[in-house]
């Protein structure tokens, strides 16, 4: 099969189409963990506390803390990982509080969003964007 | 096994009944995302502690599921009520299949 110039134009654009998608790719999975943690449920602002640096100097180690009074789990997503999940807290009978604060890795300057599934069943977001200095996904 | 995986919890030695206590746990462990790459550009495969639960004589506090994006040595803060007096139990579970576990316990007082 011979290509004319026309052709190899034409396959060298889509190449370059497929190699600029994962940037979307990434928002559609992160679209696709909010759909699986709340069944694509609507999400009230109210309800749920995030608590994140505005500038990290470090992506590596990102201290946030997440509250949401009554939630039974709150999922944490980074929008602008390789791969947004950060982690799923599911609280037990045992929790005096639905708080819990960890160190988490950033790529780079994103939003960093938390969801809670509250007592009643219906959803809280809560969303902050976090500066990063150094990303945090080695090189 | 990750080498050198040490859990550490801090709880207090004691508390009133049904008090609300903070627990801080942090556990060294590499936490290998998968992303990065060797001198020589291979990726170095995913190695990370993928749960970790707390548990008070049986009863769960908090069971959380972990993704790469949690730091070298996963640090986590939240808070526990104490009905009697027993035993925290803090288990991590690695995607190789260890599971790293600690006991603490607490008296009423």
């Amino acid at each position: 099969m011979e290509f004319t110039r026309r052709e190899t134009l034409a396959v060298g654009g889509a190449a370059a189409l497929v190699a600029m998608l994962p940037k979307g790719a990434y928002a559609a999975t992160t679209e696709e963990w909010i759909a699986e943690f709340t069944g694509g449920a609507d999400m009230a602002d109210a309800g749920i506390d995030l608590t994140a640096p505005e500038i990290a100097e470090n992506g590596n180690t990102v201290p946030i803390e997440v509250s949401a009074e009554g939630a039974s789990e709150i999922l944490v997503l980074a929008t602008g990982n390789p791969t947004p999940g950060v982690a799923t807290f599911k609280f037990g009978p045992l929790a005096a509080s639905q708080y819990a604060s960890t160190r988490i890795r950033l790529a780079g300057t994103q939003d960093v969003v938390a969801i809670a599934k509250l007592a009643d069943g219906s959803f809280a977001k809560a969303s902050k964007t976090v500066k990063v200095t150094i990303g945090g996904c080695g090189g | 096994m990750a080498d050198g995986v040490k859990p550490r919890v801090k709880v207090p030695k004691s508390a009133s009944a049904g008090e609300a206590i903070t627990l801080k746990t942090l556990i060294s462990h590499p936490m290998e995302s998968g992303q990065r790459k060797d001198s020589s550009g291979n990726a170095i495969p995913r190695s990370i502690i993928n749960r970790f639960t707390c548990e008070f004589n049986g009863e769960s506090v908090i069971d959380v599921t972990m993704e790469p994006a949690i730091s070298t040595n996963p640090y986590f803060e939240f808070e526990a009520t104490v009905p009697e007096a027993g035993e925290f139990k803090f288990t991590w579970y690695d995607d190789d299949g260890s599971v790293y576990e600690e006991t603490k316990a607490i008296a009423i007082g």
